[in-house]
């Protein structure tokens, strides 16, 4: 077992249990901050993987901003708890078994047919670098430009959108 | 050294624990949640095959996707602030005003 390997199953391993804990939260503040966990480890597995500027991208939007929002929103409804009850019973042990049938079948297809090849390098210092970064910054305003000016109006409309929707009307008094 | 086929394989629990989220929580909070935690299992598979292939375009798709799920998330909200001022509950069972 390599350095590698073990980091990586540990990092797993806290992922899918931070994914599993926001499943089972009867807590909606609860699961968004196992959420907040879940991020930053994807965040870490990030770093690991020579990406560090889309780990710090990661913290600061995702965990950072996101959920934040989430959290404002739970606390501004007090959707903290919902209470108990099922309309339809039958409903949550079919999407159980269905969840496992499809969890099962990838698995499944990714170790026995459609396995991914290629080995993932070990974290190297020249990705920390400023020549990385550069690169990086090249390719995403020389052929990624058209996508990074549609995706700055595409913040535009949404921040137009999240306003409009909470707008509310002035009631005419007669 | 890491096979890659590992990081695909986390990235599909991943993807299927959100899954699970969306089908079986009555809170639309929660189930919001786990739509953007089906994002982040996306982007953690296209990380890795960036890793492997030394190539820019996974992480720069990543971004793109962040971007993306930060819109998705503000108009979402508004949505479900919206729902809850019109009828004071999120539960996403109660939401059968278009029944027929």
């Amino acid at each position: 077992m390599t350095a590698d390997l073990i980091l990586f199953l540990g990092l797993a391993l806290v992922a899918v249990a931070t994914a599993l804990g926001m499943l089972f939260s009867r807590n909606a503040i609860y699961a968004a901050l196992f959420l907040v966990l879940n991020f930053v480890t994807v965040a870490i597995f990030y770093l690991v993987l020579s990406a560090p500027l889309v780990a710090m991208a990661q913290v600061t939007v995702y965990a950072g901003a996101i959920m934040v929002l989430f959290l404002f929103v739970i606390m501004l409804l007090g959707a903290e708890k919902l209470p108990a009850g099922e309309v339809l019973p039958w409903q949550r042990p079919l999407a159980v078994i269905l969840g496992f049938i499809l969890v099962a079948e990838a698995v499944y297809l990714l170790v026995t047919r459609a396995q991914a090849q290629g080995q993932v390098p070990q974290p190297q210092a020249a990705a920390n670098t400023m020549d990385n970064l550069r690169d990086l910054g090249q390719t995403l305003f020389n052929q990624y430009l058209i996508p990074f000016e549609v995706t700055s109006i595409l913040l535009l409309v949404a921040m137009i959108g999240a306003i409009v929707l909470t707008l509310r009307e002035k009631k005419e008094s007669n | 050294m890491v096979p890659l086929n590992y990081y695909v394989i986390l990235s599909a629990v991943l993807f299927t624990i959100g899954v699970l989220g969306v089908l079986t929580r009555r809170n639309a909070l929660i189930i919001f949640m786990s739509i953007e935690l089906m994002l982040n299992a996306a982007n953690l598979a296209m990380v890795a095959f960036s890793s492997v292939l030394q190539e820019f375009t996974g992480q720069i798709f990543v971004f793109f996707v962040i971007a993306v799920a930060a819109a998705e998330v503000a108009v979402g909200l508004a949505l479900i602030v919206g729902i809850f001022r019109a009828k004071r509950s999120i539960d996403v069972d109660q939401m059968s005003g278009l029944k027929g």
